[in-house]
């Protein structure tokens, strides 16, 4: 069989009940497909060790019946994850050589159940960066083009290794992580479903820590049918993180009836940004009108404090990853400078510091250092994290008026170049401003395909859910990629 | 608020990080920009409202206090640059 690699997770678990196929086919597929896709940069250490032998072991628990719905399904994960002798750097230089001795919680899970590991994914460094940019591997790239330009186009990022590999059809799903829009906005750049469940549904334990009050990890895949599969994978409670909510998991696929009558959809108003691209907008009424036509009641609504999102993070997540990233210090693990002469323990962890974080990194830790320092802390962090507070009131308060879910862009423009310089470190932060709210208030949220731009690339619309109720989220989001039948797929050029 | 190169120098330092001294200018430049964005946060009217703490309203679990984990030396040294004897090794802290 040919091309099982681009299969989708729905169709290879159904192909791989019946016999039809074997995990171990699917695996070298999907092996041969990133042998052959080195141009795209997605993959960064490649596992095919690992992937055969769990695809063996994989058949053997499906040839007895005891196939839960990821046995057998090759996946890629990001390299933020710690796999267990398999390097985990965060693609930053200062993890260079790590080999985690544990697994994290989410991919454990999703072993355990029989997912096989393809390799680790290309990310921004430490998950820093909104276009995959700032990684120590280099870039990885869009496997969408503009037209007939072949001018290289970012993936997005942070996650930009995993929804290019998802997009190229290099596996079958990914596992992605999101602290501002770093699931949903390569996503929306790929053509691909992400979705980022509510703050606590998957555990952090074992995720190289970013912002730890806003990090949660996520899938990214073709369809939604495959992100409600693979989330469902990938959540539960986990007394080893104590921000891992102890709730059941729902059978998200089960949700996916498509039937949205009598949901109401809010359109939030703040979310209409001066200067917003035509084809943004357009699609954006577009979406309205399909969720319209599905049955949904649209309903106009208002989240004032939408426009001080990204000021608000811009001050929390550098404080959190000023703190979590303290841990670097080239004692324990990683990265250790070459000391001069007479060089003591000081000069060790500032060489050091310096050689392994690139600049994205080394820049957030010091704003981060800033606004914690004595005589700031008030001013900045305790300020932004009211500011916090506020804009989560903001959701609580339309959802609490009966609104089911917020339809809104999932990015500012479809994916630009590779390398377009970026004076101004906020240009690059504006990136975020439609997911980001959504991390601030702890919320889940999904990317879905809903249409290409006149250069044909790929645009997403943002579904916001209420806490915890990702398995309707799913669903509205089924009836929004069912309407919108996105089907188109980038041409192959790697 | 604006950012000196003195500044810059103060945060490197705490940040634990080495930056040049022909670096400073730039970096005071790049807060400068970072900082002039957040300087937004300022028309927000917050009084009386609680800086968050939890973005979900949960207690924090509790566990016994008793020994989890332990006994993995050789698990904790493994990705040490430089562990010796059994421990980690640094270069010398006190005189």
């Amino acid at each position: 069989m040919s091309d099982l690699n681009t299969m989708t997770i729905a169709q290879a678990r159904d192909a791989l009940r019946a016999g039809e196929t074997t995990s171990a086919e699917l695996t070298d597929a999907c092996l041969n497909a990133i042998e052959a896709a080195g141009e795209l940069g997605a993959f960064v250490h490649n596992t095919p060790d690992v992937a055969r032998a769990q695809a063996a072991s994989a058949d053997a628990r499906i040839a007895q019946g005891d196939a839960p719905s990821l046995c057998g399904i090759p996946l890629g994960i990001k390299d933020l994850f710690c796999t267990k002798g398999v390097p985990s750097q965060a693609a930053s230089r200062i993890l260079e050589g790590f080999k985690p001795e544990y697994e994290s919680t989410v991919s454990g899970q999703l072993f355990d159940r029989g997912a096989v590991m393809l390799g680790k994914l290309n990310m921004d460094e430490f998950a820093m960066g909104s276009s995959n940019e700032t990684s120590v591997y280099g870039n990885a790239v869009n496997p969408w083009r503009a037209g007939n330009s072949d001018a290289a186009l970012t993936p997005g990022g942070s996650s930009g290794g995993s929804a290019s590999a998802v997009a190229a059809d290099l596996c079958l799903g990914a596992t992605g992580t999101d602290t501002g829009g770093s699931i949903r906005q390569p996503a929306a750049f790929t053509g691909i479903v992400g979705i980022k469940p509510t703050y606590g549904r998957c555990s952090r334990w074992g995720v190289v820590a970013f912002a730890s009050s806003l990090d949660q990890a996520g899938p990214m895949t073709k369809t939604v049918r495959d992100a409600a599969i693979m989330l469902e994978g990938m959540c539960g409670h986990d007394a080893k993180d104590s921000t891992s909510a102890d709730l059941a998991v729902p059978d998200f696929e089960a949700a996916l009836t498509g039937d949205i009558r009598g949901k109401v959809i809010g359109i939030p108003k703040e979310y209409r940004m001066d200067g917003m691209p035509a084809e943004i907008a357009k699609l954006w009424e577009d979406g309205t009108a399909m969720l319209r036509d599905a049955g949904a009641e649209i309903r106009d609504i208002s989240l004032p404090h939408t426009k001080y999102a990204l000021p608000a993070y811009y001050v929390i997540a550098p404080a959190e990853a000023s703190s979590n990233l303290a841990r670097y210090d080239g004692v324990r693990f990683g990265h250790r400078a070459s000391l001069a002469q007479g060089d003591g323990i000081t000069e060790m962890y500032e060489k050091t510091r310096a050689e392994g974080f690139g600049a994205e990194v080394q820049r957030r830790v010091m704003v981060g250092t800033y606004v914690l320092s004595a005589g700031f802390y008030d001013a900045y962090y305790n300020r932004a994290r009211r500011v916090r507070a506020l804009i989560k009131q903001d959701f609580d308060t339309v959802f609490a008026a009966g609104v089911d879910a917020i339809l809104t862009p999932a990015t500012p423009s479809a994916a630009f170049e590779l390398g377009r310089k970026v004076d101004d470190p906020v240009e690059m932060y504006l990136n975020d401003v439609f997911t980001v709210t959504v991390n601030l208030a702890g919320l889940p949220g999904i990317s879905v395909p809903t249409g290409l731009d006149e250069k044909g690339l790929p645009l997403g619309l943002q579904l916001i859910g209420r806490p915890w109720e990702e398995a309707d989220l799913l669903n509205t989001a089924y009836a929004l990629e069912t309407a919108a039948g996105f089907v188109a797929k980038p041409q192959k050029w790697w | 608020m604006s950012i000196d190169i003195e500044t810059a120098r103060k945060v490197a330092k705490l940040a634990r990080i080495a930056v040049p001294e022909e670096r400073l200018p730039a970096l005071a430049g790049e807060f400068n920009a970072i900082l002039g964005f957040i300087e937004q946060l300022n028309e927000v009217d917050v009084e009386g409202v609680e800086p968050m703490v939890s973005v979900t309203p949960m207690r924090l679990p509790r566990r016994v206090d008793v020994v989890t984990d332990g006994s993995q030396q050789e698990a904790v040294l493994a990705n040490a640059p430089d562990a010796r004897e059994g421990f980690f090794a640094v270069p010398k802290v006190v005189e």
